[in-house]
């Protein structure tokens, strides 16, 4: 049983974050598919906040439409002369086709399998009342590992990052 | 019913189960490919790259969502996944954009049509 509101609130964040996607593949201007990209992700956050991953969500916020975007528009702006028109190449009809059959797939699939133990209300309330806690624990507990190695993995994007962009005196790129 | 549900508002054909999210999902990142196969725009390419990922951790909060140990409490693991893919996308979106500024300056444009410096 679930009140009507919530499932509302999914269809429409659903509708919003498949719109919003679409709007980035169908816009004429770079910038404005940025913006319409920040919308898809907003409308993901509160996708998982309906899932009750309160921290996703907001790590979502903080790292996709937040962080990302702004990497995004960045190097829309430090591209000045190139093309800024969202035009699509000769590849847009096979392309289109295949991701089209690739969604019948996925849905097919997913509707017709049989979930099993997996069944039942999406939305109904969970018994913990935060996921931050358990995320945290279960990262420098068993995952404590890959939680290192993926630092090590951020500075070296860090560093890879500045030595590619980075000028030397004579104006040369590195 | 909890104590707050008005009995008007409870509905049990229209629930939503786990096969809506895979769909949303795999709506958006059908889309994500439609993007990164077709757009002329190196950066368009990565905006479809970021939509297909975004689309990979709906899945798996939707499967953590229904994921649970023998004793009815729930396991995170999805969740601590979600959060490795997000610090890879992050590092991805950086080192590319930046390939992509470096590409600019040498050749002024991003045009993946026009980059075709190993062509034989």
């Amino acid at each position: 049983m679930e009140s009507l509101g919530i499932i509302a609130g999914f269809w429409l964040l659903a509708g919003v974050t498949i719109g919003a996607s679409l709007a980035v593949f169908a816009v004429r201007n770079l910038l404005h598919a940025v913006v319409f990209l920040i919308l898809a992700f907003v409308g993901m956050a509160g996708l998982f906040i309906t899932l009750s991953a309160d921290f996703l969500a907001v790590a979502q916020l903080l790292i996709y439409a937040g962080a990302i975007s702004v990497l995004l528009v960045f190097a829309v702006m430090l591209t000045p002369l190139a093309n800024r028109d969202n035009s699509n190449s000769l590849y847009v009809l096979p392309g289109g086709a295949f991701a089209l059959a690739f969604a019948t797939i996925i849905a097919f699939v997913a509707i017709e399998v049989d979930w099993h133990q997996l069944r039942g209300d999406a939305l109904g309330a969970r018994s913990f009342s935060t996921t931050v806690a358990e995320v945290g624990s279960a990262l420098l507990g068993p995952h404590v590992l890959a939680f290192e190695i993926a630092s090590v993995l951020l500075l070296a994007a860090l560093v890879g990052a500045i030595v590619l962009v980075h000028e030397d005196e004579t104006g040369e790129a590195a | 019913m909890s104590l707050f549900a008005s009995p008007l508002a409870t509905v049990d054909g229209l629930s939503v189960t786990l096969e809506h999210y895979l769909v949303v999902a795999g709506i958006v990142f059908s889309i994500g490919i439609a993007i990164a196969l077709s757009k002329r725009n190196a950066i368009a390419v990565l905006m479809g790259v970021e939509l297909m990922l975004n689309a990979v951790n709906l899945t798996f909060v939707a499967f953590t969502r229904f994921s649970e140990n023998a004793d009815g409490t729930s396991v995170l693991t999805g969740h601590v996944f979600v959060v490795f893919v997000l610090t890879v996308a992050a590092a991805e979106a950086a080192v590319a954009l930046a390939m992509a500024v470096l590409v600019y300056r040498r050749r002024e444009t991003v045009d993946l049509d026009r980059l075709n410096l190993l062509r034989w």
